[in-house]
C-alpha cells in the first residue's frame, strides 16, 4: 500500500518514455526522462548549484517570514491597537500578486544597497518572505486565540495574570498552528524565491533554478528545463516532507499528537 | 456562607437563563444542582465562582468567607486539561498561578494526585490516560489548593457507569474527609440522590428552583439497594415530572 505512489510514478515514467519513444517526439519539444537524467548527468554542477541558490533564499525568507509572522500575531493577540494596525495591512500583502511586488522592490533594495550581488539577494529574500509570511502570520495568530473558553476560565479562577495566561496557556496552545503555518510557508518560501527570481533576472546572485530555466529555454535546452524543474519539485516535496516531520515530532514531544 | 439572592442572568442575546434564583449555602453542605439541559444550572455555577455577574440580584458572602483565588476549585464537564502538560505539571497549574516554586508545591501534587488513585501517573499526558483517569487529574487539580468550595459542573456525565460509582464513592468520601462545602451540578437523579444531602431541583428556562429536598441517607457499602435511596429517587422523580410541567 504504502508503495502505491511509487509504483504509479515508475509506470507513469514508463509509459512516458515508451509514448515519447513510440511516437518520434523531438527532446526538444518533449523529452523522455531518460533524456532529462542524461541532461542533468551533463551538468550536475550548475543544476546542483542553482539548486542550493534557490535554497538559500527559500530559507532565509521562511526564517524571516517565521519571526515575522508569529512576533505580529503575538503583538496582534495582546493589544487591540496592535491588531487594527496590522490585520489589514497583513491582507493587503497577501492578496497582491507577488509579480507585481517585485518590480518595486527592486528599486528600493537597489536605492538602499549598492552592491549588486547582496542587492538582488535581499531583492528575492523580501519577496519570498512577503508570500511566505501570511500562513504563519494568520495560522498563529488563530492559534494564540484557540485555548478552549474554559481553560481560561480556570486561569482567572486562580487569578493567573494576563502574561502567565500567555506564557502557560496561550503560547504553548498556538504552537501546533505555528507549525501548520510554517509548514505550509515553507512551500510558498519555494514559490515566492522562484517567481522573484524569474521577475528579478540574473542580476549578480540570481543563479537560482529560475535562471536556470529561462537560460535553457532561450537555448531550448528543454530536457534541462526538464531537469530543474524537477529538481524544484524535490525541493518542494522534500521541504514540505521536512517541515511536517519536524512538526511531528516537537508536538510527539510535547503530547500533542 | 453565601446568599443568593433573587439573581437573574440574561445573555446577549436574550437568551434568560436565571429567573429570580434564591438559595443559601452553608459551609459542609453538599448541594446538587439537578434540573434539564439548558435550565442554567452551569450559568448558576459560574455565578458562584465568580467567573460571571448577574444582571438582577446579588450573591452576598458571609463575612470572612469571600473567594481568593484558590479558595474554591472548578470541575468543568470536560477534563479541560492542558495537554501539552504532564498530569502533575496540571494538577501543579493552580499552585504555580499563585506564585508557589515546583519544589514546593510538589508534595501536595503528589498527594492530591494520589487521593485520586493517580499515583503513579504523574508523568502521563492527558493524551495517553484514559477518560476517566483525566477527570481525576481534573478533580486532583480542583483539589490540590485545599479549596473551601468544590464546584462541579456534571463532572461525571461522560464517564461509564463502573467509574462513575467508583468516582461517586471517592468524592463522599473526600467530602467527609475534608470537610468542604460542595455544589454538583447533574442532571442525573440517581447521582444526585446519591450523593447530595441537599437537592435544589431547577425549573427548565428560565431557571428557577423548584423545590428544594433533604436527603438523609445513611453512606454504607449497599447504599443503591437501601429503599430509602429508592424512595428518595421515586420522590425527586415527581417532584421533576411536576416542575417540568409547571415549567
Ligand atoms: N455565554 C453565553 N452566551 C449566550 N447564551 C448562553 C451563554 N451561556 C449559556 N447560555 C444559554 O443559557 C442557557 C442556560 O445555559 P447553561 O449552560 O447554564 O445550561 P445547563 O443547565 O448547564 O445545561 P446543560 O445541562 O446542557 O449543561 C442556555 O439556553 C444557553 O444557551
Ligand atoms: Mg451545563
Amino acid at each position: 500500500m504504502k508503495a502505491a505512489p511509487l509504483l504509479f510514478g515508475l509506470l507513469a515514467l514508463i509509459a512516458w518514455e515508451a509514448v515519447v519513444r513510440a511516437g518520434n517526439v523531438p527532446p526538444y519539444i518533449v523529452p523522455g526522462p531518460v533524456a532529462i537524467v542524461a541532461a542533468f548527468a551533463a551538468g550536475p554542477l550548475s543544476l546542483l548549484t542553482a539548486l542550493a541558490s534557490t535554497l538559500v533564499v527559500t530559507f532565509i525568507a521562511l526564517a524571516v517570514a517565521a519571526v515575522l509572522g508569529a512576533l505580529l500575531a503575538f503583538a496582534m493577540s495582546v493589544s487591540r491597537l496592535a491588531q487594527a494596525a496590522i490585520q489589514p495591512w497583513a491582507v493587503v500583502l497577501q492578496v497582491t500578486p507577488i509579480v507585481a511586488i517585485v518590480p518595486l522592490v527592486i528599486i528600493w533594495v537597489g536605492y538602499l544597497v549598492t552592491s549588486p550581488r547582496i542587492s538582488t539577494l535581499i531583492t528575492l529574500v523580501v519577496s519570498a518572505t512577503i508570500v511566505a509570511f501570511f500562513p504563519i502570520f494568520a495560522n498563529t495568530a488563530e492559534g494564540l486565540a484557540s485555548a478552549p473558553a474554559e481553560l481560561g476560565d480556570l486561569f482567572r479562577l486562580y487569578g493567573g495574570g494576563r502574561w502567565q495566561t500567555l506564557a502557560l496557556l496561550r503560547l504553548p496552545a498556538a504552537l501546533p498552528y505555528f507549525l501548520t503555518g510554517l509548514r505550509i510557508s515553507g512551500g510558498l518560501a519555494l514559490v515566492g524565491a522562484v517567481v522573484a527570481e524569474f521577475v528579478a533576472g540574473s542580476g549578480g546572485f540570481a543563479s537560482g533554478l529560475a535562471y536556470t530555466i529561462q537560460e535553457a529555454g532561450f537555448r531550448l535546452q528543454v530536457p534541462r528545463m526538464f531537469a530543474a524543474l524537477v529538481l524544484l519539485s524535490l525541493a518542494g516535496i522534500a521541504i514540505n516532507l521536512g517541515l511536517g516531520a519536524l512538526a511531528r515530532f516537537v508536538l510527539r514531544r510535547r503530547g500533542m499528537a | 456562607m453565601l446568599t443568593i439572592r433573587s439573581v437573574g442572568r440574561r445573555f446577549p442575546g436574550g437568551v434568560e437563563a436565571l429567573r429570580d434564583v434564591s438559595l443559601r449555602l452553608g459551609a459542609g453542605d453538599f448541594l446538587a444542582l439537578l434540573g434539564p439541559s439548558g435550565c442554567g444550572k452551569s450559568t448558576l455555577l459560574r455565578l458562584i465562582a465568580g467567573l460571571d455577574r448577574p444582571d438582577a440580584g446579588s450573591l452576598d458572602w458571609d463575612a470572612g468567607h469571600a473567594l481568593a483565588p484558590g479558595d474554591a476549585g472548578f470541575v468543568f464537564q470536560d477534563a479541560t486539561l492542558l495537554p501539552w502538560a504532564t498530569a502533575e505539571d496540571n494538577v501543579f497549574l493552580p499552585l504555580r498561578l499563585r506564585g508557589m516554586s515546583r519544589p514546593r508545591a510538589m508534595p501536595a501534587v503528589r498527594e492530591a494526585l494520589a487521593h485520586v488513585g493517580l499515583g503513579g501517573f504523574e508523568k502521563a499526558r492527558p493524551r495517553t490516560l484514559s477518560g476517566g483517569m483525566r477527570m481525576r487529574v481534573s478533580i486532583a487539580r480542583a483539589l490540590v489548593t485545599r479549596p473551601r468550595l468544590l464546584l462541579m459542573d456534571e463532572p461525571f456525565a461522560a464517564l461509564d457507569e463502573f467509574t462513575r460509582h467508583k468516582l461517586q464513592a471517592d468524592l463522599l468520601a473526600l467530602w467527609r474527609e475534608l470537610g468542604c462545602t460542595i455544589v454538583f451540578v447533574t442532571h442525573s437523579i440517581y447521582e444526585a440522590c446519591f450523593l447530595a444531602r441537599r437537592i435544589v431541583l431547577m425549573t427548565p428556562r428560565p431557571g428557577r428552583v423548584a423545590r428544594e429536598m433533604a436527603s438523609a441517607l445513611a453512606h454504607g457499602a449497599d447504599t443503591r439497594l437501601d429503599p430509602a435511596y429508592a424512595a428518595l429517587v421515586a420522590e425527586v422523580s415527581r417532584s421533576m415530572e411536576r416542575a417540568l410541567e409547571a415549567g
